[in-house]
C-alpha cells in the first residue's frame, strides 16, 4: 500500500510538475522566439526594441509598439497588414506572412514590451453557448443598435465598407472572424477610432459580433444584394443592365423583320 | 409621287413652293411571310395568343404567390432569397412582359405595315373663321361691359387675388413659429436642447454614464443626454415625440485625444475633460448626423456633402459646404466622477435658419 502510495505520488508529480515548468518556460521561450522574429522582420521600421523609428524629417517610419498590446499585434499580423510592403496612406489587407504559431510568438513579445490590450479568447468574442434562442436574439438586437450607432457611418449599413477621405477605405467587416473584429474595436487600427471596453463593453462587443454574423446567415429578403453597397451599385445595375438591356431589345426588335420575295397579288 | 399628286391633295405649300428635289416616291412594298402565307399567318396568330396566355398564367401565379408565401417575421425563402418578393416580382414582370411581347409580335407580323402618305395641311383655321371668333369675343366683352366699367373689373380682379391668399394663410397651421416654442428651461425650439448644467453624458444605445477614465486616447463615443434614458432630477424621462425631437437635436460625438493636440478658442479652454471633447452630431450644413471620423487627423466627415470638421480645432470647417463650426458642448465632471455638461450648447445646433443671428 505504501509502495502504491509512493508510486502514485511520484507518478503524479512526474506528470504534473514538469508540465507547469514547461508552461512558464514556454511563455519565456515564446517571447524569445518572438523577439528573434521581430528583429529579423520588424525592427527595420519599428526599432530593435519596438521603440519606433523616425524619418529624418521627424515623421514616423514605424510607430513605437510599446503598450500596443497583443491584440494589436495579432490583428495587424493575422490580417497580413504587417509586415507592410511599404509606407502608404493605408496598409492593405493581404495573406498573412507568418504562421499562426509565429504570430502567437510575435504577439507575446510585443505584449512583453509594455501593458496593453491582450488578445481576446473565444469566450470574449463569441456569445455563450448556453443562451436560449430568445436570449441570443435579444443580444443580436442590442448588437444591431450598437452597430448602427457606432459602425455604420464608415463601414456601411451591412458592414460592406466604404470610402474614407484621402484615398482611404473603411474595410468590409462582414465575413470576418470574431477575433479580428473584436481586436479592431479594441485597438482602432490605422485611422479607425478606438472603441475601448469603457466605451463599448466586452458584452456589447460580443453582441455586435453576433449581429454581424447573424446578417451573414440571413436570407436576402429583397433579392440579390449586389454587394449591399447602397445606391451606387444599385444605380449602376439599373443604368447599365436595365436601361442598356432595354436599348438592346428595342434595337433588336427594329432591326429584325423578315420580308417575303413573293408578291401578295400573285397569291390573290 | 408626282407633282400632279401633290396638287391633287390640295396642299397650299406644294402649290406655291416648287419642289427643288424631285420626289423619288416610295420604294415598292415587300410583303412579309405572314401577308402571303396563310400558314405563317396562323402560326403568328398562335404565337401572339401564346404570349397573352403566358401573361395570364403569370398573373394567376402572382395572385397565388401573394397568398402562398409568408412575409413578416417568419418569411419563406427560396435559394436564400425572400420567396414572396422574388415570385411576386418575377410573375408580375412576366405578366407585363407577355402583354408587351404579344403586342409587339402582332404589330410586327399581323397588323398592316404598308407605307401610307398623308399630306400636311396648313395648321391655322381659315381666315373667315378666325375673323368670326374675334368678332364674337369683342361682342362678348362689349356686352359684359367690363371695359367700360373699370370699377367692376378692378374689384373683380381684387376679389380673385384675395381668394388666393386664403390657402396661403392656412399654411400657418403647419406648426408653431420657431420663436413661439423657444424655451431654454425645457430645451425647446431651435435655439435650445435638453443639455443643461450637470446633465450626464451617457452612451447612445445603452444609456450608460461615462467616466473620463472609461475612455482611452482615440476613443469615439456616440453619446446622448441622460434624460433620454432615465428620470433626471425633477425631469421626467422623455418619450415618444419629445424623445424623437430631443434625439434629433442633442446627439453628441465624444472624442478623447491627446490634450496637447487641442487648440481651444478663447473662452473654451476648460471645455474639455482630460482631452475629451464633445460636439453636436448634427451637421451645420443641412443637419445630417455625422460620425465618420478619422482618428489620426481628428477630421469628422459628413456623409451627405463631405463637410469636414476639425475636432481638435473647435470643430472648425476645413472642407465642404458647411458654413459654421460644429457646436461644442462644454464638459465637466460631477462629484461622482461622471462626465456632465457645463451648460446647454452656447449656440443653436444644426443648420442655419432665417431668424438665427449670423455670429
Amino acid at each position: 500500500m505504501l509502495l502504491l502510495g509512493l508510486l502514485l505520488t511520484g507518478g503524479l508529480y512526474a506528470s504534473l510538475a514538469p508540465a507547469s515548468a514547461d508552461e512558464t518556460a514556454s511563455t519565456a521561450e515564446l517571447v524569445e522566439q518572438g523577439r528573434e522574429l521581430f528583429i529579423t522582420g520588424c525592427s527595420t521600421c519599428h526599432g530593435e526594441n519596438g521603440e519606433g523609428v523616425r524619418n529624418a524629417d521627424g515623421s514616423n517610419l514605424g510607430p513605437s509598439l510599446v503598450g500596443v498590446g497583443a491584440a494589436s499585434a495579432h490583428f495587424q499580423l493575422a490580417t497580413g497588414r504587417m509586415p507592410a510592403a511599404g509606407p502608404a496612406a493605408q496598409i492593405p489587407r493581404k495573406e498573412p506572412v507568418y504562421t499562426a504559431d509565429e504570430i502567437q510568438a510575435l504577439a507575446a513579445y510585443i505584449a512583453s514590451l509594455g501593458p496593453g490590450p491582450g488578445s481576446p479568447t473565444p469566450e470574449d468574442y463569441l456569445l455563450p453557448d448556453d443562451l436560449t434562442d430568445e436570449e441570443r436574439d435579444e443580444q443580436i438586437a442590442i448588437g444591431a443598435q450598437i452597430f448602427w450607432d457606432n459602425c455604420t457611418a464608415c463601414h456601411n449599413f451591412n458592414g460592406s465598407g466604404g470610402a474614407m477621405p484621402n484615398g482611404g477605405e473603411a474595410v468590409p467587416i462582414n465575413n470576418r472572424e470574431g477575433q479580428i473584429i473584436y481586436e479592431a474595436m479594441l485597438t482602432g487600427p490605422q485611422t479607425m477610432d478606438v472603441f475601448s471596453d469603457g466605451n463599448i463593453t466586452p458584452e456589447e462587443k460580443r453582441a455586435v459580433i453576433a449581429y454581424l454574423q447573424s446578417i451573414e446567415e440571413q436570407p436576402e429578403y429583397g433579392g440579390f444584394g449586389m454587394g449591399s453597397l447602397g445606391p451606387v451599385s444599385d444605380g449602376l445595375f439599373v443604368w447599365v443592365v436595365g436601361i442598356g438591356g432595354l436599348v438592346l431589345a428595342a434595337t433588336w426588335i427594329a432591326a429584325h423583320s423578315t420580308r417575303s420575295k413573293k408578291d401578295k397579288k400573285v397569291e390573290a | 409621287m408626282s407633282d400632279k399628286d401633290l396638287e391633287g391633295a390640295g396642299s397650299e405649300l406644294a402649290a406655291t413652293t416648287p419642289d427643288p428635289v424631285p420626289d423619288p416616291g416610295l420604294p415598292p412594298h415587300h410583303w412579309r411571310p405572314t401577308d402571303v402565307d396563310p400558314k405563317a399567318e396562323r402560326r403568328a396568330e398562335r404565337q401572339v395568343a401564346g404570349w397573352f396566355l403566358f401573361s395570364a398564367l403569370c398573373t394567376i401565379s402572382f395572385i397565388f404567390s401573394y397568398f402562398r408565401f409568408q412575409v413578416g417575421d417568419n418569411w419563406d425563402t427560396f435559394l436564400g432569397l425572400g420567396a414572396s418578393t422574388l415570385f411576386l416580382g418575377l410573375s408580375l414582370s412576366g405578366a407585363l412582359l407577355g402583354i408587351g411581347i404579344g403586342i409587339i409580335q402582332s404589330a410586327r407580323k399581323l397588323m398592316s405595315d404598308q407605307e401610307i402618305v398623308e399630306m400636311r395641311h396648313p395648321a391655322s383655321s381659315p381666315e373667315e373663321d378666325r375673323k368670326k371668333v374675334v368678332e364674337m369675343l369683342g361682342l362678348g366683352i362689349e356686352e359684359a361691359s367690363i371695359a367700360r366699367r373699370p370699377l367692376v373689373r378692378n374689384s373683380l380682379l381684387g376679389a380673385i387675388a384675395l381668394v388666393g391668399l386664403a390657402p396661403i394663410v392656412m399654411l400657418r397651421d403647419l406648426g408653431p413659429l420657431p420663436q413661439d416654442v423657444n424655451n431654454a428651461e425645457e430645451g425647446l425650439g431651435l435655439e435650445h436642447t435638453v443639455w443643461r448644467e450637470g446633465m450626464r453624458v451617457v452612451t447612445g444605445v445603452t444609456g450608460r454614464p461615462l467616466r473620463a477614465s472609461d475612455l482611452q486616447i482615440g476613443d469615439l463615443v456616440n453619446a446622448a443626454p441622460e434624460i433620454e434614458h432615465a428620470d433626471v432630477g425633477d425631469w421626467h424621462q422623455l418619450h415618444g415625440h419629445e424623445l424623437l425631437i430631443s434625439k434629433a437635436k442633442s446627439a453628441l460625438i465624444l472624442l478623447r485625444m491627446e490634450p496637447r493636440d487641442l487648440t481651444p478658442w478663447e473662452g473654451r479652454e476648460d471645455w474639455d475633460v482630460e482631452g475629451i471633447v464633445a460636439y453636436s452630431k448634427i451637421c451645420t450644413h443641412v443637419g445630417c448626423p455625422i460620425s465618420l471620423n478619422e482618428r489620426t487627423t481628428h477630421n469628422l466627415l459628413c456623409p451627405c456633402h463631405q463637410t469636414t470638421f476639425d475636432l481638435a480645432d473647435n470643430g472648425k470647417v476645413i472642407f465642404g459646404p458647411g458654413a459654421r463650426a460644429l457646436p461644442q458642448l462644454p464638459l465637466a465632471v460631477d462629484p461622482e466622477g461622471f462626465l456632465v455638461a457645463q451648460s446647454d450648447f452656447t449656440e443653436p445646433v444644426g443648420p442655419s435658419y432665417w431668424e438665427r443671428d449670423s455670429k
